[in-house]
């Protein structure tokens, strides 16, 4: 995607650092138990701007030597992982057995462990959730040593708190994931994408509604915007049989009234964006056209910068967004609210910023999270600081 | 507990929330005694007929003021005890709050109040070409509420998954009476996923007043097929080979012999004769992938000697497909003066073996057991045979349960797929779970609950404090006495 330059990811440890690298889960319960220091773990850091920075890190944990596939359960369509298993690696050992973990996030290099912790996902959310639909079993170490699992290896299971759930998205700020169980799906044999030029926010609008409220089972729905022009263009992907997917192609431009069938994806398909400032905005779904006006209504470019623009995951209400870097996220946020929206930093150029500018306001539920982190981390030494209202 | 503290607490339940909806008198209590696990009973001193959320709030807030322990109820459909009463304590009954409080079909929500049941919901969903999903065999009476606590799946939850893939958000009523609001209409908000943790903690972190549900397009086609085998590695063998040929159907249901003989006494469910064993394959989704799907399972069936392969041709044949396996749990009553329903998982791969060696313990414990399951994801329900007027048949039936849960544990599964631990399994907890494993899902009771007073005696094994930790702040948990914890 056009744009700015990436900004790379800041830097988590400071200049009297420890680092440590365990390669297995005692190692690393050990590590814990032996330091009363604050610790961050960190998996290939592709994510690390994704959280506020740290308030303090005397350890940084790289969970990399955590890389082995523990189990591969073909005929159950389960997998257990280590968190430094990189999920490239590990979608290359399913693929042998014609399945695949259905996360897609973009990041090159990512493991399991950063992706469970950012709770990262990409296009194929639309037909297979995101990590908290997929993620059936975790084993973390908590800030005092104790290793504790979660779930299960089956994936119908209600026995016990799914504390899964609480990890993910935690940026390791209640223990650290050190294993992973997971839910897989078979790879589908054919693909077919319909791509349609959008001209304005109505037209964006009108799209994503016929899907939704169609009988159309499309894998991805990712709607690339420039606010600027305003414009872009909407590609639907299925993967799925080939007569499947040659018909819903094929009933998706009548749908449509418009679009081109191909069995490509274009190269920007998938890709977040880059610039100065990078968000990620979520949103009732039905509000695509109204999050696509709040941007359009940005102002504060410099002349010559580009414009917002994004990748908008149609009929999810997720998408992720580069904005001008002096764009008022306070007013950005305002604007979203009647949507249930919010907007969370994941790139931003220039000072860091500190939580409550990364991640927006706290809702009546943050009394709540405060108690379960100080359950969890009494001493807050797990990535002190790193989430929403500073915890 | 003394009598005075619950009068005092009753009396002043009544002033709040009006006589007629506040219940001490035995006689009218005694409806309350047990859910669905009717063996287990226990008088609650109060019953609250709560009329909406303001109701609920204040006897939860009673509740925590005079350091009263609380259970939730629903329709009280649960199979677990997890709606079982506290003798000492109120039974905050959800019945009331039934009204359905928005239905969107553009953005997929439906907003429910707790006592709404579950079928209502696909109702409101279904002019609008959509439907809700999880659909637990009890889903004409069971409450999206006990669905909630309970995290109930369905026979198509192969596919679509369970209730917390379902739950948007709620409106929770925390066990000190402080309002919250976890997640919401849109995915992702910021911050810990606690909707997530909620959704399937069975009332022990408080109590859900308001839903969002996310409801799904219905499928453009639906095939269902009936498969009659000689032998239940037939079935079994063919449900690994639907999986592995990379289908996923909608639901992949299995009967046994035993089973299949008591659906048909029962509701006359047309099934093949002399079957050892049926599937129920249940394929949606778009035509051309359905047909294509259809004929590889109908081919997979016939290559592992499928003695039957009949084809739902109209909706009135599918429901009576369903019939059969719906109601085969009321149905063992027809064989069997009394039966207890197991609720194990496996590695599905692991059925044929499993299977076996549940018959040979029920042979060696000379009971009968019909096995009937969502075979698609490994959840074994075996439905015990006793006759109860047998003194020591029904704790041989439940020790025969508990094997059968070891079994599961032993292979890699769990002791619940979808009924809940309840009362019921706690002890099995620590089977399947370590002492940390329990100890940190403990501090997320602590953090909601440090008093103990929501469902407390449920879930954990063995009942335990919350203490304080050096080093965690207090300030937002009000005093308390901690000897009033779980104790009850």
């Amino acid at each position: 995607m056009g744009g700015a330059p990436r900004t790379p990811p800041p830097a988590i440890a400071g200049p009297d650092t420890a680092r440590a690298r365990p390669e297995s889960v005692a190692e690393t319960a050990e590590l814990l138990r032996g330091t009363s220091g604050t610790v961050v773990p960190v998996g290939a850091g592709t994510k690390t701007g994704w959280a506020a920075p740290p308030t303090s890190c005397d350890l940084l944990l790289r969970t990399g030597g955590l890389c082995r596939i523990t189990e591969y359960l073909p005929g159950d369509l389960v997998v257990v992982a280590e968190a430094g298993v990189p999920l490239a690696a590990l979608q290359e050992c399913l693929a042998d057995h014609g399945q695949m973990l259905a996360l897609d996030p973009p990041e090159p290099d990512a493991t399991l462990g950063g992706i469970v912790s950012a709770n990262a996902s990409g296009p194929r959310r639309l037909r297979y959730g995101t990590v908290r639909d997929l993620l059936i079993g975790v084993t973390v170490v908590l800030a005092d040593g104790t290793v504790a699992r979660a779930g299960g290896k089956v994936v119908k299971n209600v026995a016990g708190y799914d504390l899964g759930k609480l990890y993910t998205g935690a940026h390791g700020s209640l223990g650290v994931v050190v294993s992973t169980t997971w839910r897989l799906h078979p790879r589908q044999p054919a693909r077919a994408t319909v791509t349609v030029p959008v001209h304005d926010s109505a037209q964006a609008g009108r799209y994503a509604a016929l899907l939704a409220r169609s009988t159309l089972t499309p894998t991805a729905a990712e709607l690339k915007w420039d606010a600027a022009a305003p414009g872009g263009e909407l590609v639907v992907l299925f993967e799925s049989t080939a007569a499947s997917v040659r018909a819903q192609a094929r009933d998706t431009v009548a749908l449509l009234g418009a679009g081109r069938v191909a069995d490509a994806l274009p190269g920007w398909f998938g890709h977040r964006p880059e610039g100065d400032l990078v968000l990620r905005l979520a949103y009732e779904p039905f509000a695509l056209p109204r999050v696509l006006d709040v941007l359009g209504a940005l102002d504060g470019r410099p002349s010559g910068a580009p414009g917002p623009h994004g990748t908008f995951s149609a009929c999810t209400g997720v998408a992720y967004a580069a904005v001008p870097a002096g764009t008022g996220l306070a007013e950005l946020r305002a604007a979203l609210t009647p949507y249930d929206g919010s907007a969370v930093v994941l790139a931003a150029a220039g000072p860091a910023r500190g939580a409550a500018e990364h991640w927006g306001p706290t809702g009546d539920a943050f009394p709540l999270m405060t108690r379960v982190k100080d359950r969890f981390d009494p001493e807050r030494r797990l990535s002190p600081g790193r989430l929403l209202g500073g915890l | 507990m003394s009598d005075t503290r619950i009068d005092l607490l009753a009396g002043r339940l009544r002033d709040r929330i009006g006589a007629a909806h506040v219940l001490t008198d035995p006689a009218q209590v005694r409806t309350y005694a047990c859910d669905g696990l009717a063996t287990v009973r226990v008088q609650p001193a109060v019953v609250v007929l709560a009329a909406g959320r303001d109701d609920v709030v204040a006897a939860v807030r009673l509740c925590a003021q005079a350091g009263v322990p609380f259970v939730a109820r629903g329709s009280g459909t649960g199979l677990s005890g997890g709606a079982v009463p506290v003798a000492d304590g109120v039974l905050v009954v959800l019945s009331r709050l039934r009204r359905v409080l928005s239905v969107d079909p553009d953005n997929a929500r439906v907003e429910v109040e707790p006592g709404v049941v579950n079928l209502w919901v696909t109702r409101e969903a279904a002019p609008h070409g959509q439907a809700y999903a999880p659909d637990p065999s009890s889903q004409q009476v069971c409450s999206i509420g006990g669905n909630v606590a309970e995290n109930a799946g369905g026979a198509h939850c192969l596919k679509y998954g369970f209730t917390v893939n379902h739950v948007t958000g709620a409106e929770v009523v925390l066990p000190d009476g402080e309002v919250v609001h976890l997640g919401g209409t849109a995915p992702e908000h910021p911050g810990y996923d606690l909707l997530g943790a909620f959704v399937g903690s069975e009332g022990t972190l408080g109590v859900a007043t308001r839903v969002t549900l996310r409801t799904v397009q219905a499928p453009e086609t639906v095939r269902t097929l009936l498969l009659g085998y000689r032998t239940v590695e037939g079935a079994a063998g063919t449900v690994s080979d639907i999986i592995a040929a990379g289908i996923v159907p909608a639901a992949v249901e299995m009967m046994d012999a035993l089973a299949i003989e008591a659906a048909e006494a029962a509701v006359r469910c047309g099934y093949p004769e002399g079957a050892a064993a049926v599937l129920v394959v249940e394929l949606d989704g778009p035509a051309a992938e359905v047909a294509e799907q259809f004929e590889q399972v109908v081919r997979l069936a016939t290559a592992r000697a499928a003695f039957e392969t009949r084809v739902a041709r109209d909706a009135a044949e599918r429901d009576l497909i369903w019939k059969g396996r719906k109601s085969a749990f009321a149905a063992v009553g027809r064989i069997s003066p009394a039966y207890y329903v197991q609720d194990g998982v496996i590695p599905r791969t692991r059925l044929p073996e499993i299977l076996t060696e549940i018959g040979r313990l029920a042979d060696a414990a000379g009971i009968r057991v019909a096995n009937v399951f969502h075979a698609g994801d490994g959840n074994l329900h075996p439905l015990i045979l006793f006759d109860d007027t047998v003194p020591g048949a029904e704790a041989a039936a439940e020790d025969l349960g508990s094997a059968i849960l070891d079994l599961c544990v032993d292979a890699g599964g769990s002791i619940t797929g979808e009924h809940g631990v309840g009362v019921e399994k706690k002890a099995k907890m620590a089977r399947q779970f370590t002492a940390d494993d329990l100890d940190t899902m403990h501090r997320l009771r602590c953090a909601f609950d440090p008093a103990g007073l929501a469902n407390p005696g449920k879930l954990f094994p063995t009942p335990r404090l919350c203490g304080e930790r050096p080093g965690v702040r207090t300030a937002d948990d009000p005093g308390r006495d901690p000897a009033l914890g779980e104790v009850f």
